[in-house]
């Protein structure tokens, strides 16, 4: 079945909000001391990497990425049917007391927030968790907001939003299926 | 995406190459869990988990526990004290009166070959095999897997030697099963009396002469348990002699390759089946199958969760 | 009732007849054999057509579970299943509560067979007291109040000192001994056929060579003796061997096997299937070829189907824990059938296996159409197909492994002593 695909951001696009949303991070966090950032598996470590790299070039220094798979946390594991394969958790340092910014692709309902920050919470106390997120399409289900947004895009529920990676893990572009 | 459909983990025999992997990889997350200061992720709460053990066990029955403690289940332990279904209840009302107790999961150890085949056509929920007589223990062959794969990061093409009782071992049919649909081959030693008739047509296994034979060049030698009370007054003279001849000592483990790692599915009889040198050395991956073992376990626990009546 | 068997082949080993003939009955005897027969108005008439008309079929070896263990088959229900599967004769084994070891056991199951029961049941007497294997049953007296032979069936006389004394008892009375030949500790708990089989399934292993030995000593038991001996339920090549080497010095050695042994191999028991399990174990291809061919060579002399009735309840259980035996009366002559289909027994040598032979060995009788002989007569519908249903089969019990199944071949009509017991 291929769905009607509309290109909602190209690859210079994504990497124009991952600067900005990196010059943002740096602001409101005073520069990156104590600062982390953690991916949500699969897309939101590729683009937290993506994040990363346009900190280290902006400020100079490196900051600590890792990676989190909610499968384990997700609130309708007993609905989903057969069980998928459970992605690696990679956090090699302690989260206490920093400054976790939590990166997705797409924020939708906001559930796999709510996982990734209990998933978080198991791993330390942090000082604080922001959400980053490149694409906020609305619909939450959750109280939960995106402290960083590359864009928002109004979506209807039947549209699905999509960021596409190429074999490298850098994202080509967002597309919009109907 | 891989996706794991069975309901039941009855024997390795039973399941694909994909579903092995699968289970493996998933195992491999589960060990991050098990890494961390808090070791409990929320995944199975509200999951009723039954450990009905007919055999007395420690470590399986413990690390199923903990499996799915750490998991988020409520989890009961049952031990029968009769394990004769001759007398008393049956295994099937058994079984029937857990059920109406709403079980999510049955972890069962039993002394009867297959009669967890037999257990699955009785009850609903799912059910895992934790040992059934000489036939098969998913869960030790999958650990094994698990721990092969983290020394070596591969378990295509290694050459793992298997020493001891195979007639009798569950964890041996286990480990030939996985190996071979893994792409690995397994070579086995031990005296004919205890080497079951047709063994090499379960796979890409090798009966080999002596252990030597099976031991050299070996990336993998793993050890059985022997026990005189268990092999009898027929199969061996006394397990001073069975030393001797199949048992793991400093001299011997030189044939196999530089490194080679040693596993034990436990609980050891040292100086018996190993020499404390060997049990205790560097090559000794003994008590890291131990602590594979749990994160294996959730991963079984957790994918039977998801699985469909098949 | 008189009867008349109308346009069948007729095929009588005994006095080497096989022709389309009809078949007269009077008064529960043979009147008369031959072409285009007359009968007066009185006469029920059974077209046979198409139809096989043989001597009456013999199952020699038989659990009927009665006295005792009623809730597995009774006098009634077995000989009903027997009938419905062409048998006129079985013989019925004595491991009843209590033994058949006394006149007054034998006697009741005669007399509840002549009152209640479809067919002829003659009882086999114990070997030993209560099948203890520790002294003789009293075997002239068996032999007087009905039983046909002894056997302690379902366990060997291991002490082989007292199955050389009751060979040699036995044959001074002129009651044949059936030997159970298997050999316990060579057993031990093996549950099946050791082989592939059970190394991939992880049951305990059973030996082929268990049996062998025990057939081996046996045979030497009644050579020594100069006695005869039939050897029950041959399952091994090594056992068709040693008969076949015993018969051809001339030992008075005669034997059966029973049709799960060339229609099965332990194969069936993948999946644990308690209907495969019984005793001695289904075994390998190699056995099966070896019993096909000791059946056509004439090393094996009888097919006798064990029939072994137990209760769901004890079928339905783990494998180890699961009682031994399946029911056969239903499903020998389909079976058997088959081998006639296969080319592995002529139609002559089947109706020898399956009645001639077994009257002969145990002196019944019977298993012949000679105008005069007791009419017991099985029509048979060689291309008769059906599926074998649970809730059709005449057996209380259902431990059956070809539930399911598509059969070829059946009994149509099933006459004993003159009277039509059964009809399809």
């Amino acid at each position: 079945m291929t769905a009607e695909q509309t290109v909602l951001m190209d690859a210079a696009g994504v990497k124009r909000a991952l600067t900005r949303i990196a010059h943002e991070i740096l602001e409101r966090n005073k520069g990156v001391a104590d600062v982390v950032l953690i991916g949500i598996r699969s897309g939101g470590v590729f683009l937290a990497a993506g994040i990363a790299q346009q900190i280290s070039v902006i400020e100079g220094g490196a900051v600590s990425v890792g990676a989190v798979d909610i499968t384990l946390y997700r609130d309708d594991i007993s609905g989903q049917l057969p069980h998928q394969a459970v992605g690696k958790t990679d956090i090699p340092f302690s989260l206490e007391g920093k400054k976790v910014i939590l990166v997705d692709d797409v924020l939708f309902t906001g559930r796999t927030i709510r996982a990734a920050m209990d998933a978080l919470m198991d791993h330390g106390r942090p000082q604080c968790i922001q959400l980053a997120v490149l694409i906020d399409r609305g619909h939450r289900e959750l109280p939960i907001r995106a402290d960083y947004v590359g864009r928002n895009v109004p979506t209807s529920l039947k549209e699905n939003v999509r960021v596409v990676f190429d074999v490298n893990n850098q994202p080509i572009e967002v597309v919009l299926e109907k | 995406m891989a996706e794991f459909k069975h309901k039941h983990i009855i024997a390795l025999r039973d399941l694909s190459k994909a579903d092995i992997e699968l289970l493996i990889s998933t195992a491999e997350s589960m060990r991050e869990v098990n890494s961390r200061d808090i070791k409990k992720v929320p995944t199975l709460r509200g999951k009723t988990i039954i450990n009905l053990f007919y055999e007395a066990s420690t470590r399986t029955r413990t690390s199923f526990e903990i499996a799915g403690k750490r998991l988020s289940a409520d989890t009961v332990n049952i031990a029968p004290s009769n394990s004769s279904a001759t007398k008393g209840e049956t295994l099937a009302d058994t079984a029937l009166n857990l059920l109406a107790m709403k079980p999510d999961i049955i972890v069962m150890r039993h002394a009867v070959s297959g009669s967890h085949y037999h257990l699955a056509k009785k009850v609903s929920c799912s059910i895992i095999n934790a040992g059934d007589g000489a036939h098969e223990h998913p869960s030790q062959g999958l650990l094994d897997l698990l721990t092969m794969k983290e020394r070596f990061g591969r378990l295509d093409g290694l050459k793992v030697a298997i020493v001891g009782d195979i007639t009798h071992s569950r964890v041996a049919r286990s480990n030939i099963q996985g190996l071979t649909k893994m792409g690995s081959s397994v070579f086995l030693a031990g005296p004919p009396t205890m080497m079951p008739p047709g063994v090499e047509k379960l796979g890409d296994v090798t009966v080999c002469a002596n252990m030597k034979e099976a031991i050299q060049d070996a990336d993998v030698v793993m050890m059985l348990r022997i026990q005189q009370e268990r092999q009898g007054k027929t199969l061996m003279p006394n397990t001073r002699e069975y030393s001797r001849y199949f048992g793991l000592n400093p001299e011997n483990v030189k044939l196999a390759k530089p490194n080679a790692m040693l596993m034990h599915p436990g609980p050891i009889n040292r100086g018996v089946e190993m020499s404390s040198q060997v049990v205790d050395g560097d090559q000794s991956w003994i008590l890291k199958q131990v602590e594979n073992g749990v994160a294996v376990r959730m991963s079984m626990l957790y994918h039977v969760c998801g699985g469909e009546l098949e | 009732m008189n009867l008349l068997i109308k346009g069948g082949r007729v095929i009588d080993p005994s006095q080497n007849m096989d022709d389309m003939l009809d078949v007269l009955v009077e008064d529960g005897l043979v009147k008369q054999i031959g072409k285009n027969l007359q009968a007066s108005a009185d006469v029920k008439i059974i077209d046979a057509a198409g139809k096989y008309v043989v001597p009456g079929l013999i199952d020699m070896h038989v659990h009927l579970r009665d006295p005792g263990l009623e809730y597995k088959e009774d006098i009634v229900s077995g000989t009903r299943a027997a009938v419905a599967g062409g048998f006129t004769s079985v013989c019925c084994m004595p491991n009843t509560k209590p033994t058949i070891d006394n006149k007054a056991v034998a006697s009741y199951i005669i007399n509840k067979a002549k009152a209640e029961g479809f067919c002829n049941v003659f009882p086999v007497g114990s070997i030993t007291y209560g099948l203890s294997g520790d002294r003789m049953s009293e075997m002239g007296e068996l032999k007087e109040s009905g039983c046909v032979a002894v056997s302690d069936d379902g366990r060997p006389v291991t002490n082989p000192e007292l199955m050389r004394r009751s060979l040699q008892y036995a044959a001074g009375i002129g009651i044949m001994v059936i030997s159970h030949a298997e050999e316990l500790e060579l057993v031990g708990e093996g549950v099946m056929n050791e082989g592939f089989t059970s190394t991939e399934l992880g049951l305990k292993g059973i030996p082929c060579v268990a049996e062998d030995i025990a057939t081996a000593r046996d045979i030497m038991l009644a050579e020594y003796s100069g006695a005869p001996i039939h050897i029950a339920h041959v399952s091994t090549k090594g056992s068709v061997r040693i008969i076949r080497e015993a018969k051809s010095r001339g030992v008075r050695v005669t034997c059966e096997t029973a049709p799960h042994y060339f229609s099965l191999t332990d194969d069936a028991v993948r999946g644990y299937n308690t209907n495969a399990k019984m005793n001695p174990p289904l075994r390998e291809a190699e056995d099966v070829a070896a019993i096909k061919q000791g059946l056509q060579d004439g090393t094996i002399d009888c097919i006798a189907t064990d029939h072994a009735p137990h209760h769901l309840d004890e079928k339905d259980v783990e494998f180890n824990v699961a009682m031994n035996g399946i029911i056969g009366l239903e499903t020998s002559l389909p079976l058997s059938l088959k081998l006639v289909d296969d080319g592995v027994l002529t139609l002559n040598q089947l109706v020898d296996k399956m009645s001639c032979n077994p009257s002969n060995i145990i002196a019944l009788e019977r298993g012949s159409l000679k105008v005069g002989a007791a009419a017991d007569i099985t029509v048979i519908d060689p291309s008769l197909e059906w599926i074998v249903e649970a809730d059709k089969l005449a057996s209380k019990s259902k431990n059956c492994p070809w539930l399911g199944q598509k059969m070829k071949g059946a009994a149509v009509a099933t006459v004993v002593a003159g009277n039509l017991k059964f009809v399809r």
